[in-house]
């Protein structure tokens, strides 16, 4: 099936309780497959089209301030009007679930895949102090895979957590398998909106605080997450490392391009490999650190203008050469590409 | 002058014409004198009380004046982005469709910001009840005009009155989703007359009671005072609004269903 069909339907058999969403290509499957499926009538899961992408994120931040397993997916432009619901979540500490199908930008920009959005998804992309814990999907197994434990990273810190894949791996058939279908959950956290009891005291979802020695307690509150997370939570996957010279660093479907590269340079003799990371925040840094005293060099192929080469760098800090490949516009690299620019960068120097 | 110390001191017999609710809390309102905020406040913990209903109500406030709504009245909340109360509200009533779901907001964030939310809950007719304060002014940020703002009004951004040429009108919002085959209630109050704030309760009651009933959207707009932006008394303030904001937002229902009669509380 398509990438965005496994998003769907690995949200129902997750046990999802709604999805709010608004059409736009590369994703609009997402919505297509929900509405057709119906899980109302089954799981109970509720589906609706919302009047835009802003109304749509806040009717996420009701339903998680509920304490329900609630989503949104969207593409870059819509993903941008989503920033302001997204900052508030992430300030009043909600679980949710936001996928981006990344396209090709600035503005309306293309709608081919491209990896432009790293920055936006990894850095924050509102305003405010804040960070996503991010999930980069290669294959269309992972963007199934990924809803499951994106809900369940999003319940375990109280963080929206944005699955970013792109336009190629939306669109892509692939074989994959299904976790068997979960009932929606009758576990309400203490926290959440569900009208006050007699004798608890009543719950307020906000992100408000006048009170600026207060305010930064929360944001001290925020960053002990944050670290928390870049302590338990980095994934990434490995190829061909154990003995590599030259060191690839790419996810996404950059990725999938580089696994290819690695067997295209060493068929001629030189000892690339891969590091792919998994999760973009928390970012990979120790790993690529420690690999960093054994290569000669690194290259960060990504399909933006250069936005992970920035970590990259910060991760390898000085020990060797960083470079970057990338293509642009909806553009995707081929192997053959990046092999002939590894090759200059080896003889460049 | 005498230092004011806390609430408790005001409790004395000669004060208490009226039965404090118990769903309103303690905490002083922060709200100025003579505004209709925190009288409309009041009769909401009122009607949440008499109908029985505060373990099942989940209020959303607003960004504006009312933004801490949710520190005076003891039920649960969430606070919503600048005009987006009515899709946090459709989110929390889908999900939660057995539960009372009401907005509370003001002019800025429901006719100017919010817009589309609110033209678009009351057109798929959420089930829910969507307060809205009118008072023609963004009162928090200073007294800046408002979608509601009357031709020729002063407002710090509107310093010579509001030109419609290069302003704008005043966006009567509350016809606008009357004609919406979503709203089931629709219907304009005020709260600065005793005989006004019975009236304004009704109304709401009613509309709690039609969510029950899974009518649809409620929408009762309460054309309110600003004494501190309109730099007015309150006495001057209530005045200006009969003799300015009553003519062009006229008092009444503008769709009012006739079957139901609404069920009083014992208690009254």
């Amino acid at each position: 099936m398509k990438g965005n069909e496994a998003v769907a339907e690995a949200a129902i058999r997750a046990g999802a309780d709604g999805y709010f969403g608004y059409p736009i290509t590369p994703q609009s499957e997402i919505i297509e497959y929900l509405m057709e499926a119906d899980p109302a009538k089954t799981t109970g899961m509720v589906v609706v089209q919302a009047e835009s992408e802003v109304a749509a994120i806040n009717m996420v931040y009701g339903g998680a301030g509920c304490g329900k397993k609630v989503m949104t997916t969207s593409s870059s432009p819509g993903i941008s009007l989503k920033q302001e619901g997204i900052t508030y979540i992430a300030g009043a500490e909600l679980p949710c679930l936001i996928v981006n199908v990344v396209r090709g930008g600035p503005g309306l920009g293309t709608i081919q895949p491209a990896q432009s959005d790293y920055f936006q998804a990894v850095k924050g992309g509102g305003h405010g102090d804040y960070h996503l814990i991010v999930l980069a999907p290669a294959s269309v197994q992972e963007m199934a895979d990924f809803v499951g434990l994106g809900f369940d990273l999003a319940f375990k810190y109280r963080n929206p957590v944005m699955i970013l894949s792109d336009g190629a791996i939306g669109q892509m058939m692939e074989k994959v398998w299904l976790d068997p279908p979960k009932k929606r959950s009758d576990n309400i956290p203490g926290w959440a909106t569900t009208g006050k009891p007699a004798g608890r005291k009543r719950n307020i979802i906000t992100s408000l605080e006048l009170d600026p020695f207060r305010q930064e307690v929360f944001n001290r509150k925020l960053v002990a997450k944050y670290n928390e997370i870049r302590e338990k939570e980095v994934r990434y996957e490995e190829y061909q490392c154990e003995d590599a010279e030259y060191l690839l660093v790419a996810y996404g479907t950059s990725a999938r391009v580089c696994q290819k590269t690695v067997q295209l340079a060493r068929e001629q003799g030189i000892k690339a490999g891969l590091l792919r990371p998994v999760t973009l925040f928390p970012f990979p840094s120790k790993r690529i650190s420690e690999l960093s005293t054994r290569v000669k060099m690194a290259l960060a192929v990504e399909m933006s203008a250069g936005q992970m080469v920035e970590d990259v760098m910060l991760a390898v800090n000085g020990k060797v050469p960083v470079h970057y490949y990338g293509r642009m516009g909806g553009m995707v690299p081929t192997p053959d590409e990046v092999v002939e620019n590894l090759k200059e960068r080896i003889i460049g120097g | 002058m005498k230092e004011v110390t806390g609430i408790k001191e005001y409790i004395k017999p000669e004060n208490l014409a009226y039965r404090k609710s118990s769903l309103l809390t303690d905490d002083i309102m922060h709200y100025c004198p003579g505004c209709g905020h925190s009288t409309t406040h009041r009769i909401l913990a009122e009607v949440i009380e008499e109908e029985g209903i505060q373990h099942d109500t989940i209020g959303i406030s607003p960004v504006g004046c009312s933004v801490f709504l949710y520190n005076y009245i003891d039920i649960d909340w969430q606070e919503a982005a600048h005009g987006r109360a009515p899709a946090v509200a459709t989110g929390i009533k889908r999900l939660l469709p057995e539960k009372f779901v009401f907005t509370y907001q003001g002019d800025g964030d429901l006719a100017a910001i919010g817009t589309a939310e609110t033209i678009h809950s009351c057109n798929r007719g959420e089930n829910i009840l969507i307060i809205f304060i009118n008072n023609g002014i963004y009162g928090m940020t200073g007294g800046q005009m408002a979608p509601t703002t009357l031709p020729g009004m002063k407002s710090s951004t509107s310093p010579y009155g509001r030109d419609v040429a290069t302003m704008g009108n005043p966006l009567k919002i509350t016809d606008i989703v009357a004609t919406l085959p979503g709203t089931y209630y629709v219907t304009r109050h005020s709260v600065h007359t005793p005989a006004n704030v019975r009236k304004t309760k009704k109304a709401i009651r009613k509309a709690f009671q039609y969510q029950k009933l899974n009518r649809g959207t409620c929408f009762i707009e309460v054309v309110s005072n600003c004494p501190s932006g309109w730099k007015m008394t309150p006495v001057q303030a209530n005045r200006w609004m009969e003799e300015n904001m009553f003519p062009y937002y006229p008092l009444g229902d503008l769709k009012a269903p006739e079957e139901e009669k609404v069920q009083q509380p014992k208690t009254e």
